[in-house]
């Protein structure tokens, strides 16, 4: 793929898939940003009429916005954090030889397979639930009094929710590029005095940076926009505790009938995505390099 | 400094014995080269010295010290493995400073050595590179650097050459010769390649299927071979084989004949034979010869035999050099 005239026929042949994806993406942001300066609500069908930026300024105006913008940062840091500690030992772990090494492999794999709201809705009733939930059991049974995690740590009770379902695909990631490091490697390592822990250090943790970039760079992507979880648990409260910038656009569109105000929200939540999205990319950018 | 003594080492993986029994001495400051052919157990053997795999049973000592179960950083042995494996994150400077800094050295004392190292390899004008951007027989030199910086009592050296092409192989071994005569510090060299025992060892040990056949200098290998595999194994091109009626003439089930022992001419000798191809190469010739009984022959002669395709031969070798070997393969006489 060197030569100028087989770059010009590259160009040419992606082109349809380019415009393709242009087109889908073009035709919905353009009515979004269309409609984020019109006054359009549903209650009041016929009556929209061009208003400027009010919408933009109410909704970046509005408390609950600046709640939603710390808790979607809370959300996506906890879970990454989560979810990148927990996947490298995890993929250490069943990295070691053991016995059932395959059924444990596939059974960590599982949550992953399970749909957002299924679990979120398995963690809500069968385990958090103050009254019937493994852990009130627990609780009571060590003589501790049940601890209601949706009403007194929302966020926290949803992170904790999308971490295990985000943890299976990080430890998938990290334990196949575990399993590519050339064995040779440690061992000189282990010749030049390096302990378990150094050996972590310098040569395991370096060789998995690269995915562990993208493993964040992913997840980041899907994370921004957790909505199920938040809608079959919390519904975003109580109060505001628990709504990140996605469940605030739907809050505003759907639950008030705002379609103006919701797609104001909507454009700043794909500016603030963009920004994200540059970040990560130069640091992605900077690791592939190497 | 650096001997090493291995007494009744044995190495199971799973049921299978991959070295039987062996007894083996390396003195200080001896060059010694395991040889034989691949998968017959020398770098197992190399890895139960450098400790990164344990003895089934028996014992290692460095030093008359007993080192069994002693861990690999502990036994004071830098290793070059076959795959060099560098560090690929790290520069040039950190590769060999690395084994320095798990030693808890002073940084300015690291520094002193690296660039040392780095001046004794040539390697001073790549320092900051990282192994990518390096070529075959560079990155083999970073993974020298990295083994010398320790000051370990012994080199251990695992098939070092056998990533590079053949001009860049001759070269490094001579580089590898000429470490050994500054340093004089023990060296073991695993390799499958005989000309590289050969030319580089003090001491050869010849292996096959985890037992040793023999031990000696390169010549007495060469001389008085032990047996009818160290016989075919030394020596290149290879030994040319007899049996038969031939052999009994000589009182032997097999006798052998090197290709340098061999004189040809085209009226008389002891062997009649049709020759194949005739390789010239200036200096040497070399006659691919097929004899009346079906066997081939290689002979190797100067550069001025005219001998070619099809012309009949015959073969003849001095007393001396006809090698005699019994029904169990073990040289007689
Ligand atoms: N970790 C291991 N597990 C099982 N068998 C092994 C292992 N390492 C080596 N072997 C076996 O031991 C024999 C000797 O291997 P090796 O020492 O690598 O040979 P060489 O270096 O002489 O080519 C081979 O038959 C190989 O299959
Ligand atoms: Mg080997």
């Amino acid at each position: 793929m060197a030569t100028d005239h087989s770059r010009i026929a590259a160009r040419f042949m992606i082109s349809p898939a380019v415009l393709l994806l242009l087109g889908w993406m073009i035709v919905p942001l353009s009515m979004t940003l269309y409609f984020s300066f019109l006054d359009y609500n549903l209650l009041s069908p016929g009556m929209e009429e061009w208003i400027g930026f009010m919408n933009y300024e109410y909704f970046l105006t509005d408390p609950a916005f600046f709640a939603a913008l710390g808790n979607t940062f809370l959300l996506v840091a906890g879970v990454l954090v989560i979810t990148i500690t927990g996947g490298v030992a995890l993929a250490l772990l069943l990295d070691q030889p053991m016995w059932g090494q395959g059924i444990v492999r596939i059974l960590v794999i599982a949550p992953f397979f399970v749909m957002p709201t299924v679990s979120a809705l398995v963690w809500k009733n069968m385990f958090m639930n103050p009254v019937n939930g493994l852990f009130a059991h627990a609780a009571k049974a060590m003589g501790l009094a049940p601890f209601d995690f949706f009403a007194h740590a929302p966020l926290f009770s949803i992170i904790m929710i999308v971490a295990w379902q985000w943890l299976p695909f990080a430890t998938l990631i990290l334990l196949t590029v575990l399993q590519s490091l050339d064995k040779e490697q440690l061992e000189a390592a282990k010749m030049d005095g390096a302990r378990k822990m150094s050996r972590f250090v310098h040569i395991i943790l370096p060789h998995m940076s690269r995915a562990i970039t993208v493993v964040i760079l992913i997840q980041t992507i899907f994370l921004l926009s957790i909505f199920a979880e938040i809608l079959v648990t919390t519904n975003g409260g109580p109060g505001y505790a628990s709504t990140n910038i996605t469940y605030l656009v739907y809050a505003q569109s759907l639950l008030q009938f705002d379609v103006g105000g919701g797609s104001a929200g909507g454009i700043v939540a794909v500016v603030l995505a963009n920004i994200v999205a540059i970040f990560l990319m130069r640091m992605i950018g900077k690791n592939l390099e190497a | 400094m650096g001997s090493i003594t291995l007494e009744n080492v044995t190495k199971s993986f799973g049921d299978v014995e991959v070295i039987p029994p062996l007894n083996l001495e390396i003195n200080e400051g001896e060059f010694v080269v395991f040889v034989g052919p691949s998968g017959c157990g020398k770098s197992t053997l190399l890895r139960l010295i450098a400790g990164l795999e344990d003895v089934s049973s028996g014992s290692i000592a460095i030093d008359r010290e007993d080192a069994t179960s002693i861990r690999p950083a502990r036994r004071g042995l830098a290793m070059v493995f076959q795959s060099y494996a560098l560090y690929p994150h790290m520069s040039v400077r950190k590769n060999i400073a690395f084994p320095l800094k798990m030693a808890g050295l002073e940084q300015a004392d690291i520094d002193k050595k690296v660039d040392a190292a780095a001046n004794i390899l040539n390697l001073s004008d790549y320092i900051d590179r990282k192994p990518g951007q390096l070529s075959g027989g560079q990155r083999q030199r970073v993974a020298i650097g990295r083994a010398i910086v320790r000051e370990p009592k012994a080199f251990l050296f695992d098939e070092p050459l056998s990533n590079l092409d053949a001009a860049l192989r001759v070269n490094m071994r001579l580089e590898i010769s000429e470490l050994h005569q500054d340093l004089k510090t023990t060296m073991v060299y695993v390799t499958h390649d005989q000309v590289e025992a050969m030319t580089m060892a003090d001491k050869i040990v010849v292996l096959r299927a985890g037992v040793i056949e023999q031990v000696g200098s390169p010549l007495e290998l060469y001389r008085k071979p032990a047996n009818k595999f160290v016989a075919g194994f030394i020596g290149s091109p290879n030994m040319n084989f007899l049996s038969g009626e031939a052999a009994q003439k000589h009182g032997a089930h097999t006798i052998g004949v090197r290709p340098e022992h061999l004189a040809c001419s085209r009226e008389s000798g002891m062997w009649k034979g049709t020759v194949g191809v005739a390789e010239h190469l200036g200096s040497d010739t070399f006659l691919y010869v097929t004899l009346n009984d079906g066997s081939n022959f290689t002979v190797r002669s100067d550069g001025n035999v005219d001998l070619n395709h099809g012309d009949t031969v015959y073969l003849s070798a001095e007393p001396e050099n006809i090698y005699r070997f019994d029904e169990n393969e073990q040289a007689i006489g």
